[in-house]
């Protein structure tokens, strides 16, 4: 199958000179969750903004479904709702009137009984008749996404939507996101909360610096990049660690109380059994084992710190 | 076309003044009743009759010029300039409109605005003197087209204004002084031969010429003069914003 959203080669240098995409190059299939991760600066925004038509390519090409966004702009825009990073409401209109002039913007006839059942989904159906001003920062945040859903679009770009959200709300909004997923939406979402990607994407992508480090199945993500350690709570605290395991990646605590010995997932042989033979032949007893899993948020910490 | 997409901006505009349609409506009111009461009353009582016309009568169309242009202007650059500064145009942006149904919206918006308020001037202009419309379709001609001409200056205004001052400051230095001194108040015939020919220099004497012939049929320059300057100062305005769109001037980096 086709990628829905194909961006090759993008890049894009600002007025100023700053160059914050240096030839991006990224797929993006129907149906998927795609969570883009990056420090504050790396291009995720710009990257989002060239798709929906906000900001101008320097170069390289997007296409949405078959279509090129720039040529055939009406085609694709009308298949994108965006979610801003930035609260950017109008302030005197009331909420019901903001989703409907989005709506018609889009170029669709009105439908009340979509704007209500957006409206309710984001729990924002009791405030339909207040200004937007009189809202607080949380729902204001659900009126832009109130806003990118009145099209009915099919692709939803949201530029960290859970900033400043409350932790149920987030919850509740996870669960919207799942909700649309499953009604054939794709969703490309930019976050600072890694536990949110792990939670919500089928895949991540890690920009920085305007390059896309590493795109990947979050699992496989995980799986490749992600490291195992087994942790030995010693009976008999180590002073220096024995000649005999020199040949392990092994650390020692300070106390010497624990030793962990970190292996790749990856590889055919993990060296447990050798590990602990080993052990066992040295005399070395252990009163209890853990194994410890990176998260996904020590793999983007290492693999930002690795592009610096 | 995405008659939807435009709808929707035009009605947004369209309730933005709604709710301040007092301040809207009642401030040119106002002013345009004390143009009457200072010049019409108190000079028009010592010059008795322009080219046949009486004083109070001969400043309606140029009272109503100068409200047509400040307000279409303003409400035009305002309307644009807006969305820019609280960053609610991402969406205008990213909708599936083009550069010249989001003109269309604006423009037909901010003109729609100050050609209520010129029927509103002249009807409040027809309670100190009688009118009288020689060719009323001829002056919906010029009240529609200038509306829209420089309505259309104003958006350009609004996308080009990087601040507020910016924004206040080319109704108030330029279009005002030109009104003025446009034959708003006085025929070019009373000025002296060197500042005739200075004050041809000035588009909007075309204007209030023009308009003020399709009330009494009189004007300092010939009809298809006037029409012919607002159709060049149609096509620059038009040709300006065809490049700011194009090159994504001050709306995208
Ligand atoms: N209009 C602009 N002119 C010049 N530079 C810009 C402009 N917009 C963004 N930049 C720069 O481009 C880089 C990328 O910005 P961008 O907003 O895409 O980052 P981001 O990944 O979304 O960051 P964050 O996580 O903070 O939202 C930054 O260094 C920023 O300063
Ligand atoms: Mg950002």
């Amino acid at each position: 199958m086709a990628p829905l959203i194909e961006i090759k080669n993008l890049a894009k240098t600002y007025g100023n000179g700053f160059t914050a995409l240096k030839g991006v190059d990224l797929t993006i299939d129907k149906g998927e969750i795609l969570a883009l991760l990056g420090p504050n600066g790396a291009g995720k925004t710009t990257l989002i903004s060239i798709v929906c038509g906000i900001v101008n390519a320097t170069s390289g090409s997007v296409s949405v479904a078959g279509h090129d966004i720039v040529r055939d702009y009406r085609r694709t825009r009308g298949m994108i709702g965006l979610v801003p990073q930035e609260l950017t409401t109008d302030a005197f209109e009331t909420v019901w009137a903001t989703a409907s002039f989005s709506r018609g913007l889009f170029g669709l006839a009105p439908n009340p009984a979509h704007i209500e059942k957006v409206l309710k989904t984001l729990s924002l159906w009791d405030k339909k008749d207040s200004r937007i001003m009189t809202l607080s920062g949380g729902m204001k945040r659900r009126v832009l996404i109130a806003k990118a859903l009145a099209h009915e679009p099919q692709i939803l770009f949201l530029d960290e939507p859970t900033a400043g959200v409350d932790v149920s709300l987030r919850k509740d909004m996870w669960n919207t996101v799942r909700e649309l997923r499953e009604s054939g939406v794709t969703v490309i979402l930019t976050t600072h909360y890694i536990e949110e990607a792990e939670e919500m994407a089928d895949r991540v992508g890690v920009i920085n610096n305007g390059e896309i480090i590493v795109v990947e199945e979050k699992a496989e993500l995980m799986r490749k990049l992600g490291k195992k350690e087994v942790v030995l709570t010693l009976n008999k605290p180590l002073k220096s660690l024995p000649k005999a395991l020199a040949g392990f990646d092994l650390t020692l605590t300070e106390d010497g109380s624990k030793l962990a010995y970190a292996y790749a997932t990856t590889g055919k042989r993990t060296g447990i059994t050798r590990l602990l033979d080993t052990l066992a032949a040295q005399n070395i007893t252990f009163s209890d084992l853990d194994t410890v899993q990176s998260s996904l948020e020590d793999i983007f910490v290492s693999l930002v710190e690795d592009g610096r | 076309m995405n008659f939807y997409g435009m709808w929707a901006i035009y009605r947004f505009e369209m309730a933005r003044w709604a709710r301040t349609l007092f301040q809207s409506l009642v401030s040119p009111v106002i002013s345009t009743t004390l143009y009457f009461v200072v010049f019409g009353a108190a000079i028009g009582s010592r010059i008795a009759h322009v080219e046949g016309v009486s004083y109070g009568a001969f400043l309606v169309p140029g009272l109503l010029m100068l409200s047509l242009l400040t307000q279409s202007v303003t409400n035009a650059a305002f309307g644009i300039y807006f969305p820019r500064f609280v960053g609610t145009i991402y969406e205008i942006l990213s909708a599936p409109v083009s550069y010249l149904e989001v003109v269309l919206a604006y423009v037909g918006a901010a003109a729609t605005k100050s050609i209520v308020l010129g029927l509103i001037i002249l009807a409040t202009a027809s309670v100190f003197v009688p009118l009288k419309i020689a060719h009323p379709l001829a002056m919906a001609f010029f009240l529609v087209l200038t509306a829209f001409t420089f309505s259309l200056l104003g958006f350009i205004i609004g996308i080009w204004a990087d601040n507020f001052e910016k924004l206040q400051i080319v109704p108030l230095l330029v279009i005002t002084p030109l009104v003025f001194l446009g034959g708003s108040f006085y025929s070019v015939d009373m000025l002296p031969p060197f500042w005739q020919k200075v004050t041809l220099l000035n588009p909007v004497l075309y204007l209030i010429s023009g308009f003020r012939w399709s009330f009494y049929e009189i004007s300092d320059v010939p009809v298809g003069v006037s029409i012919a300057m607002i159709g060049v100062f149609l096509s620059v305005c038009l040709a300006i914003v065809w490049w700011m769109f194009r090159t994504g001037y001050r709306l995208k980096s």
